[in-house]
């Protein structure tokens, strides 16, 4: 039998029987799928997936992978809350919608901790702008520009976290790109997601993106000072974020009054001393 | 969401995959997806063909296995499975439901030669 196709000795090309062979010597259309050549006379092994067959084994086979997608992070980001729960170091996650006042709650937040140590990495599609209104304030601060991308990952924070060497029992603030969809889903190595939710915003935003809110153990609803103006219901934001994260804790505040900031530094600080 | 990279980190999983196990080509590979994964399945299998080309799943089918959201309801005390997250209680039409799970995005396996 031919060991190239599994054809008999004997082929028929065009009706005459010549030596297999010789059929594929001459490239000579010989073959067995001829209806015309008769009855068949071999049976293929080589054309399933594999182009070989092996007793015993199907042509393919399954491997049990059982692997998040996101493993890759998930992993850096266990090495970076390594890294940060050895030094003592809180490391809160600020997830929020662009406009929210991230960057101006840190700003006060830094004056109303005095000198407690602390540090900021800055995530945005662009510019340093936000790393440099916190430095202003003399705080150390790593900017970290995404480009086209929509969220931090554990990499990026892990080389930010290097540059900045957080000192012993301080607070490591991360200002996630703004966003309220793909930042909910990549673990930084943080201890809680901050989700930060201007009253300007609309009372149904964590219905509208509930996995952000789902994922966050605190929501901070901010400049409070402008509910009046634009007919904020706060207990109806406070509401729908219960609807969604019925374990969630909620803090009202105005950045720019200072209303409400003892109640958020409070909260850092307890979480802090949880945490060392 | 980023479906791009996603499926950028299925292929990191295939190409560790293909040195590990010692296999050339994918044949089939199967994803589990919670309902609360926040994956668009449409954008996952549009970024597919184009990140896969080059790799050992080259060509490969992509089969999505859609996993319930569960949630445990603080009402009635009980583990359910819910649609959506904002689904009330299906035993008592309850709302304080706390997500336990569903937001899976994960390899399941792979047929390979």
């Amino acid at each position: 039998m031919c060991t190239v196709c599994g054809c008999s000795d004997t082929v028929l090309v065009g009706g005459k029987a010549v030596s297999h062979d010789e059929a594929h010597r001459f490239g000579l259309a010989h073959h067995h799928h001829d209806p015309a050549a008769g009855p068949p006379v071999a049976l293929h092994f080589g054309r399933g997936a594999a182009g070989v067959s092996v007793p015993g084994l199907s042509q393919s086979r399954l491997i049990e992978v059982e692997t998040a997608i996101l493993s890759k992070n998930d992993a850096l980001a266990q090495g970076n809350r390594r890294a940060l729960t050895a030094l003592g170091v809180l490391a809160l996650n600020l997830v929020s919608s662009p406009g929210s006042g991230k960057t101006t709650l840190l700003c006060k937040t830094i004056a109303a901790l005095g000198d407690a140590p602390l540090a900021v990495i800055e995530g945005d599609q662009q510019t340093s702008n936000d790393a440099d209104r916190i430095r202003a304030t003399g705080a150390r601060a790593v900017q970290i520009n995404t480009g086209k991308g929509c969220h931090l990952d554990a990499q990026m924070v892990g080389r930010a976290i290097d540059d900045l060497r957080p000192l012993p029992a301080s607070f490591l603030f991360i200002e996630n790109v703004g966003n309220l969809v793909c930042p909910a889903a990549f673990d930084l190595g943080e201890d809680a997601k901050v989700a930060i939710l201007s009253v300007t915003e609309g009372e149904d935003k964590p219905l509208k993106y509930p996995d952000m809110f789902t994922a966050a153990t605190l929501a901070v609803l901010t400049k409070t000072d402008l509910a009046p103006h634009c007919d904020a219901d706060l207990d109806a934001y406070e509401a729908n974020l219960r609807r969604v994260n019925p374990a969630i804790e909620v803090l009202r505040l105005s950045a720019r009054t200072g209303a409400g900031m003892t109640g958020w530094t409070d909260w850092l600080r307890a979480r802090l001393a949880a945490k060392s | 969401m980023h479906e791009m990279s996603l499926v950028e980190g299925i292929r990191t999983i295939v190409e560790d995959q293909a040195r590990a196990q010692a296999f050339s080509r994918v044949l089939v590979l199967r994803l589990e997806i919670g309902a609360f994964a926040g994956v668009e399945k449409a954008a996952l299998d549009f970024a597919w063909d184009v990140v896969m080309r080059g790799t050992p799943a080259e060509g490969a089918r992509l089969e999505m296995i859609d996993l319930p959201g569960r949630a445990m309801c603080l009402d009635c005390a009980t583990l359910v499975e819910i649609a959506d997250r904002l689904a009330p209680c299906p035993l008592c039409g309850g709302g304080n439901l706390l997500a336990q799970g569903g937001d899976e995005m994960r390899v399941r396996n792979m047929e390979v030669v």
